[in-house]
């Protein structure tokens, strides 16, 4: 049940875009066609969900203070606390990943590959991948993600609701260009603002408890 | 200071504002911007990395070839940000607890990566240093003018200083808007800013 209440809190009450506007550059930019917004969406999703349990991993048994000690047979590894290099560690492996699934793509699925173009290097600097990480390093201190697979549920749940949101987006938008809008709102502007609006809409999920 | 170098200063400030001409790190600062304090640090740790991401990899251009220049990017800024990150530890701790994850997130803010791709790989350092300097400046500026509205809207008060309170304004049957203080205000703010601006400088108007 707890499992549970994380995956539809990490969709709908701390919605990557709504609550704490992680990927908003690629957000704003991609969400023109609903196509390539379910595209990008699909690969943010599926890094995001890969991502967050090997930075958890990494996090659990190489990063977290005394964590070394447990499985390397040295002496004094009990005080070694490497956390201050978790930045750069979990960037790496995103980095990493991100390559990987871009040659996988390109090999498998030249469309998609091409309908995405510069957006799919560019998920290893989306702020929702690297967020991700770094809030399950929170609630892994807050005692909310206990073992792998609830990062696991952590990462798609937080990857489908940046999908969910980039998608509405990318519906309202191609309705967006048969109205009027004052010159000055059209493009980014008014992006803004219905993002926001949106953000109200989904407040009314914050407190929901299962 | 030759007007060529003090272009790349000032022309981030309006014109080539990084955030809201260029839409790029809205990602992740705008929740620091309920207070001035938080969004004011923020600017400035922001500033820094980008400046001396820029002297870095403007030195470093000649040495580096294209295919892994990325990754090469990611090592030097994270680790500038790991360094800004320990010293707001040491000096500011209470608004480093405040800035949370969002300082970690600077490694992915648009800003840093884009300047440095699309100035610093074809600038000279002293020119990519300053250029890095005004997009951190243009991009606090934004910040500052958010948080200054949300503040004092949402809570009354200006750098913790309790500005209606003593104006009086309560007493009149003035109240808080709570709503200035929910993630969403910040970003239709933003929508807001952009509106103005754009009034303004018709040039970036899209047909």
């Amino acid at each position: 049940m707890e499992t549970l209440n994380l995956f539809i809190r990490s969709i709908f009450i701390d919605n990557m875009v709504f609550a704490f506007f992680f990927g908003m550059c690629s957000y704003i930019a991609v969400s023109k066609s609903v196509k390539t917004a379910l595209g990008l969406g699909l690969a943010v999703t599926f890094v995001q969900t890969m991502t967050v349990p090997l930075n958890y991993l990494l996090n659990e048994y190489v990063l977290s203070p005394g964590a070394l000690a447990a499985w390397l047979p040295f002496e004094g590894l009990e005080e070694v606390d490497l956390s201050f290099l978790s930045f750069i560690v979990f960037i790496a492996v995103i980095a990493a990943f991100v390559q990987l699934v871009e040659m996988v793509v390109e090999k498998f699925s030249p469309t998609l590959y091409n309908q995405l173009g510069i957006f799919l290097p560019l998920i290893a600097v989306n702020c929702a991948i690297m967020g991700g990480s770094l809030f399950m390093q929170q609630m892994v201190g807050a005692g909310e993600i206990r073992n792998v697979g609830e990062s696991v549920v952590y990462g798609l749940g937080s990857g489908l609701g940046w999908w969910l949101a980039i998608v509405m987006m990318a519906a309202i938008r191609e309705r967006l260009a048969y109205s009027h809008i004052p010159a000055a709102l059209k493009g980014p502007g008014i992006a803004f603002i219905i993002t926001g609006l949106m953000g109200i809409a989904f407040m009314i999920f914050s407190g929901i408890q299962l | 200071m030759a007007s060529k170098s003090l272009k790349n200063l000032t022309a981030p400030l309006s014109g080539n504002n990084p955030v809201i001409v260029q839409i790029l790190g809205i990602c992740s600062a705008l929740a620091v911007t309920v207070q001035l304090k938080p969004a004011i640090v923020m600017g400035l740790s922001v500033m820094v990395v980008t400046a001396f991401a820029n002297l870095v990899m403007s030195m470093l251009r000649k040495g580096v070839p294209s295919r892994i220049r990325i990754i090469v990017q990611l090592v030097v800024i994270a680790t500038l940000v790991i360094l800004v990150d320990q010293v707001l530890k040491a000096f500011v701790y209470d608004v480093s607890k405040q800035l949370s994850v969002y300082v970690g997130l600077i490694i992915t803010n648009c800003i840093v990566m884009g300047r440095v791709e699309a100035f610093a790989l074809q600038n000279k350092p002293w020119d990519s240093f300053l250029d890095g300097i005004g997009n951190g400046a243009g991009y606090g500026l934004i910040l500052v003018i958010v948080a200054f509205f949300r503040e004092l809207l949402g809570s009354g008060s200006l750098f913790g200083y309790p500005v209606f309170e003593k104006i009086g304004l309560y007493e009149l049957g003035y109240s808080n808007c709570g709503l200035m203080l929910f993630p969403p205000m910040a970003l239709i703010l933003v929508g807001c800013i952009i509106w103005i601006h754009r009034t303004i400088n018709t040039n970036l108007q899209e047909k």
